[in-house]
């Protein structure tokens, strides 16, 4: 077996960044493994999980909505109860949303158009295990490309989410119209993180940026820690 | 049921149709959009119908973060 720390990609019907997101995970030291959405399990040895990008069910009844009921999510939902690392990028983190996994939910970008560029982002908590390679304050420009990421949660919550240091990643500008122009949330624990910008699209200066690979490499770290932590 | 976005949350495809409503000479004043879902569901009475869509609502049909739901009824 290889020392690289195995990362389960999750594969819905309608996923298309899960063989990106394997590249990129591979590219900073990860052993990627792909885990279809009927599947019960996860892999013996599991150190990370991934929720990738796409239109799983085609985006029908609300994004993510479907996915977030398929039976993979009952060992993903086990697995970050155990303390695992699971992230959900672009469709991933409205899985994790609708699957109450993540706090608030992604709604269509307010000026109704599909957004697809480069996003400038600003780092603003590092406490969890995804952010511990950045600094607060760090500017990191990570692509975004999607029609339903303003993400929203009622004013009682993002006041305590931000107060709690949930609130990780921010546009620098307004993307979408989400609340507070929010990139990406952590859960209360540290251990799940939702983002709409995509990662795994940048891990390479040619391509215009490396700065995911710093997320992508932080959660490689995470996935060796809680594979050291629990025994397969 | 009738699925609709709660009150008080931004609604931009609502927005895009008032708009259009508008250019359309039409003085509409809020447009909100929604969904239906039909159900056929077999049940001995209507409140054990009504408890079990409700379920279906609080774990799938509906977001009750944004979203707020209606049930109503036509007996087969």
């Amino acid at each position: 077996m290889s020392d690289r720390p195995l990362v389960a990609v999750v594969v819905f019907p309608g996923s298309n960044d899960d063989r990106d997101a394997a590249w990129a995970l591979g590219s900073v030291g990860a052993e990627p493994t792909f885990v279809w959405h009927e599947e019960t399990s996860l892999p013996k040895g599991t150190g990370a999980v991934v929720l990738p990008g796409g239109f799983s069910y085609g985006d029908y009844l609300r994004t993510g909505a479907i996915a977030s009921v398929a039976p993979v999510m009952d060992p993903v939902r086990r697995f970050a109860a155990a303390g695992g690392p699971v992230l959900g990028i672009c469709n991933g983190f409205q899985v994790l949303c609708e699957a109450r996994m993540l706090p608030g939910v992604l709604r269509p970008n307010r000026q109704l158009e599909f957004v697809c560029r480069d996003a400038a982002l600003r780092v603003e908590a590092v406490d969890s295990v995804f952010l511990h390679r950045c600094a607060i304050g760090q500017e990191l420009v990570i692509p975004v490309k999607h029609g339903e990421g303003a993400w929203y949660a009622d004013e009682g919550t993002f006041v305590q989410l931000a107060a709690r240091g949930q609130i990780v990643l921010r546009y620098t500008d307004d993307v979408n119209g989400a609340l507070g122009n929010v990139a990406g949330v952590v859960n209360e624990t540290g251990n799940v993180m939702g983002l709409m910008p995509h990662p795994e699209h940048a891990v390479d200066p040619l391509l215009g940026s490396a700065d995911g690979g710093l997320l992508l490499a932080a959660l490689v770290d995470a996935a060796a820690a809680h594979r050291a932590l629990v025994p397969a | 049921m009738l699925v609709r976005p709660k009150e008080g949350i931004l609604d931009p495809q609502g927005d895009a149709v008032r708009h259009s409503l508008r250019k359309l000479g039409f003085d509409v004043a809020t447009a909100r959009v929604g969904r239906v879902i039909d159900l056929d569901v077999e049940a001995d009475d209507a409140d054990g119908a009504r408890r079990e869509i409700e379920r279906m609502c609080q774990e799938l049909l509906a977001n009750p973060l944004i979203e707020s739901f209606e049930i109503r009824f036509e007996e087969m």
